[in-house]
């Protein structure tokens, strides 16, 4: 029985990075219908940000929670501004292509961050600091899931909801919402699409970069390679969701990661991978609007 | 003033790039000595780089916008100069020919090591060329093709492990498989949209590989398999540097081989259906084209010559594992496409010999090279999406009833 | 004189929202047939259900070439609709920008040819044959839609109307009994709009190709049509030749409203 809880909580976690990476698919996939292939590795540089900053603050003598914290803070900047930048160059002057074009760009962007990091820093696999602290009461449950593994769901739920509050009941989802629906008649009603879009694409990068710290911390490595599987998995959940649907990413991502979780824990653990790619596959052909997605039809 | 405003602007550009690369570009961390380098030199290229490109990059943006209005104000296309140069039988016939000398007398004015590379980029040249069927021409997305170049290499280097069959054996096998799996393949993906399918196919492709390299009983997993047999020369035993100047003559006849099948495939109904497709799936139908048939004929011809090819690979390297046949594979050789231009077989030569032969032989550039890629898809995507050669349409001879000799219509 | 296309009762519905209600019509051989009514009637999803894009939630359609047997083609296959000699063009053009114009005519032969993969790679006699066919039937045709000279011009680079007219000569290509233009008059200046009076009743006449068209411009449709049915959100709501059809009330009634009475 514990087993069986200690790899619900696993998928718990799980499910909860790829929610927040879904999230930033989802949501620019609803504005703009780009699979924005680069996106996982925005999450990636969050967590290289994130353990540089920490390196230089913990080689200075600064320790405990306040290490987390700014590198945090660091990491969630510059992932933004890397998503808004990737944004303006790559897909911004593509917006009247075919729909192939900007794909192909992302695929572009996607293969020069994951190299930029590479050459940049190196290709090893770099050790990354157990920046969550040990929460002293979950000593008795630590056996299912531990102080790390809570702290990340807690924080995603928190996230998920602050983030549909703001989709919800402010002016700039508004203009969001807006946007994903009719970006001409938004545009006519005086939405500053261009905007939105660059918006959209930062609070994206801000959940991914969160993902990236989050988990970086809990497993203790990166390398430049993490975007690439974490992205496709993350999509993979934004699209079993139902893409376009917030709910439905974190939906997406909770199944995913308890799929996973089951799989590998029951089953078996080499082809971990495999699933993931299989559900992605099977839903993409037999359901393509996903859990909690509508079939458009297309106006011929 | 102008210029003093876009110099403004490009300064702010500049520092925003110095802030943007700072962390990873300027800082690194030595977590085993407890050490930070800080690397102020790339800042200072950062700086300069990011100042001058921004130039650039305006300039271009703006020329292209320049074209856009023209073409929509319905001035035509007039062909380029570049292309009327191209197509003059004056130019191109010599030049074809000292191209042709070239390539024969390659092995013999260069070293075994250069030959081998060229043999590479000739590998690379047709799976571009066999990838411009599905993308270039009936404009599917295939984000796995690396899928049946695995499929081909296995297939030799099992059935050579198993059963001892000789490369010439398996060569029509690899095609073979390269065309049930193109069928297989794209049979599930039939109805799905481009980005739709993108994804799926990079699955496949993701799902193929992880299976050869987990399912130890089957493919040997990560450590491959060894020892696979070089290309047979009526049983001769050859040199290593034999084996090597074979194999290229071997490729530059395979290539010959797929260039003029393909430019048949173009040139004919069924091309003109895959165009037809690219450009209007809807439209296409109402034309009487059977999309299932025509997507599925697109995928399996496709995937024939990353069959081919994959045998060629296992020949030539001896040694296959699945970390050859990573998506970045199928990127690399989408990349070839994107910058040749879609459609284009000239340009998807040329473009497979830039990508592949630069890194090789601007050695300075070398690890930059998957950096060199991904910045080709997204500079071609944004400037230059047609391509560097344009696929001109063909001029037909058409014969009116008086021509052939019938009585005209009343 | 033969029905070559009968459709009764045919209903369609996408989720909650009913497009088509019962609707029941007929094109005689030989006959131009107008279908009109306001914005949103319906008009486009009653071609799209004829020709396959739409399966009819009910109804039937049955199709009965010149010299061929009677057939019930409902949710029949796009291409398919096209091979048994259904052609049709599109409300918004639908045409292959990239390619030229006499290309774009060339694709509406497919069908009508056969040369495969392997006959594509040996290019035998037959083949190249049958190619040269191809184009040479599909320049004719140009002459005769009057695009003859712009051959290699790209079909993006075509003016509006003349874009329309490829579009007819790209239908016509597939050999079909029944034509069916969506809105073929949309965008027309005056002048081009006889020239296409003329082209569609010539078209009837020497290609003997029965017609049906969905159309806005009155002119067009009064000149031309033997018969004319009237759709209004869904429902077909008259039936009958111009003169019936432009003194009918309730078709006035659903075009201008309410309050619009007729003076006598």
């Amino acid at each position: 029985m514990d087993y069986f809880l200690e790899l619900l909580m696993g998928g718990l976690t799980r499910g909860s990075i790829y929610a927040l990476i879904a999230l930033g698919y989802t949501m620019v996939y609803g504005i703009i219908q780009l699979i924005n292939f680069a996106h996982g590795e925005i999450y990636m540089i969050g967590a290289f940000t994130a353990l540089i900053v920490a390196s230089v603050l913990t080689m200075n003598g600064m320790t405990g929670i306040s290490v987390l914290i700014l590198a945090s803070v660091v990491a969630v900047l510059y992932s933004a501004a890397y998503g808004f930048t990737v944004e303006k160059i790559a897909y911004k002057p593509l917006r009247q292509a075919p729909r192939l074009s900007p794909l192909i760009s992302a695929i572009g962007m996607s293969i020069f961050l994951q190299n930029y990091v590479m050459l940049a820093q190196t290709s090893d696999f770099l050790p990354f600091p157990n920046l969550i602290p040990d929460l002293p009461f979950m000593e008795h449950y630590s056996h299912i899931i531990s102080s790390a593994e809570l702290i990340i769901v807690l924080t995603t739920a928190v996230v998920t909801i602050i983030l549909t509050l703001f989709i919800k009941f402010t002016k700039i989802g508004k203009a969001m919402r807006a946007t994903a629906q009719d970006q001409e008649m938004a545009m006519l009603a005086g939405v500053n699409v261009n905007r939105v879009i660059s918006n959209t694409f930062i609070i994206g990068s801000v959940l991914a970069a969160i993902g990236g710290v989050l988990i970086a911390s809990h497993i203790g490595r990166i390398n430049f390679y993490i975007g690439f599987i974490a992205g496709i998995k993350a999509f993979t959940a934004a699209v079993l969701g139902g893409i376009g649907s917030i709910p439905g990413a974190v939906l997406g991502g909770m199944v995913l990661g308890w799929t996973e979780s089951f799989a590998t824990g029951y089953v078996s653990s080499d082809y971990e991978d495999v699933f993931a790619f299989c559900l992605l596959v099977l839903i993409l052909i037999f359901r393509p609007a996903g859990l909690l997605g509508r079939s458009t039809a297309q106006k011929v | 003033m102008k210029t003093l405003m876009e110099i403004k602007k490009s300064v702010l550009i500049s520092l925003w790039f110095i802030l943007l690369t700072f962390p990873i570009l300027v800082v690194r961390v030595n977590t085993i000595e407890n050490v930070v380098e800080w690397r102020w030199r790339n800042m200072a290229f950062i700086g300069i780089g990011s100042f001058l490109l921004s130039f650039a990059w305006r300039y271009l943006l703006g020329r292209k916008e320049r074209g856009r209005k023209l073409a929509e104000a319905g001035s035509g296309e007039t062909r380029p100069l570049s292309q009327r140069v191209l197509e003059d039988p004056r130019i191109y016939r010599p030049a074809l020919a000292a191209v042709a000398l070239f390539a024969l007398a390659f092995p013999f004015l260069f070293s075994s090591y250069q030959t081998n590379i060229m043999t590479t980029a000739l590998m690379y040249v047709m799976l571009g060329l066999g990838l411009n069927i599905v993308v270039g021409l009936a404009g599917l997305l295939d984000l796995g093709y690396v899928a049946f170049y695995a499929v081909g290499a296995y297939s030799y280097a099992l059935l050579n492990y198993h059963f001892g069959l000789g490369f010439w054996a398996v060569l029509p096998v690899g095609a073979l498989l390269g065309v049930f799996f193109g069928i297989l393949l794209g049979f599930p993906v039939l109805r799905l949209r481009g980005d739709y399918l993108a994804i799926v196919t990079l699955g496949f492709g993701e799902i193929i590989r992880l299976i050869l390299e987990n399912w130890n009983e089957f493919s040997f997993g990560p450590s491959g398999i060894a020892n696979i047999a070089r290309p047979g020369l009526f049983g001769l035993k050859l040199s290593l540097h034999e084996a090597t100047v074979y194999l290229y003559y071997l490729m530059i006849a395979l290539c010959l081989f797929t260039i003029f099948v393909v430019n048949r495939l173009q040139d004919s109904r069924i091309g003109r259906a895959w165009i037809a497709l690219r450009e209007d799936e809807v439209a296409c139908q109402a034309m009487g084209i059977d999309k299932t048939k025509t997507k599925l004929t697109a995928f399996a011809l496709g995937a024939t010559w990353a069959g081919m090819v994959g045998v060629i690979f296992a020949a030539k390297t001896t040694f296959i594992n699945p970390a050859s046949f990573t998506f970045l594979e199928s990127a690399m050789i989408l990349s070839i496409v994107v910058l040749g231009g879609m459609g284009s077989i000239v340009g998807v030569i040329l473009g497979a010999l830039l990508l592949i032969l630069t890194p090789e032989y601007l050695r300075a550039f070398s690890n930059y090279r998957m950096l060199l890629f991904g910045t080709t898809m997204v500079l071609m995507m944004v400037f230059r999406p047609q391509g560097i050669v344009t696929n001109v349409r063909r001029i037909y001879k058409f014969r009116t009833r008086e021509d052939r000799g019938e009585p005209s219509q009343a | 004189m033969q029905n070559v296309l009968e459709v009764s009762g045919m209903t369609m519905n996408f989720g909650g929202l009913r497009a088509l209600d019962a609707v029941d019509l007929r094109v005689r051989q030989g006959e131009i047939v107008a279908l009109i009514g306001p914005n949103g009637a319906g008009k486009t999803t009653f071609f799209n259900c004829i020709t396959g894009i739409y399966e009819p939630t009910d109804g039937d359609v049955f199709i009965q070439p010149p010299e061929g047997k009677r057939r019930r083609i409902n949710g029949i296959k796009i291409n398919r609709a096209t091979e048994l000699g259904l052609a049709r063009t599109f409300q918004n053009i639908r045409l292959f920008p990239n390619m030229t114009v006499l290309e774009n005519v060339m694709i509406g032969r497919h069908c009508r040819a056969k040369a495969g993969v392997l006959e594509a790679i040996f290019r035998g006699g037959g083949t190249r044959r049958e190619e040269q066919e191809i184009v040479d039937y599909s320049y004719e045709i140009l002459v005769k839609i009057g695009l003859a000279d712009q051959v290699d011009e790209l079909a993006k680079n075509l003016p509006y109307g003349a874009q329309r007219r490829l579009e007819i000569a790209r239908a016509m290509a597939t050999e079909p009994f029944l034509l069916l233009l969506d809105e073929p008059a949309a965008g027309m200046n005056p002048r081009e709009t006889e020239a296409l009076e003329a082209l569609i009743v010539r078209i009837r006449d020497s290609e003997n190709i029965s017609v049906l068209m969905i159309e806005h411009d009155m002119r067009i449709v009064m000149s031309i049509s033997d018969r004319i049915f009237v759709l209004d959100y869904g429902e077909k709501i008259a039936e009958g030749t111009a003169v019936q059809i432009r003194e009918n009330p309730i078709v006035l009634k659903a075009y201008l409203g309410e309050d619009f009475t007729v003076n006598a």
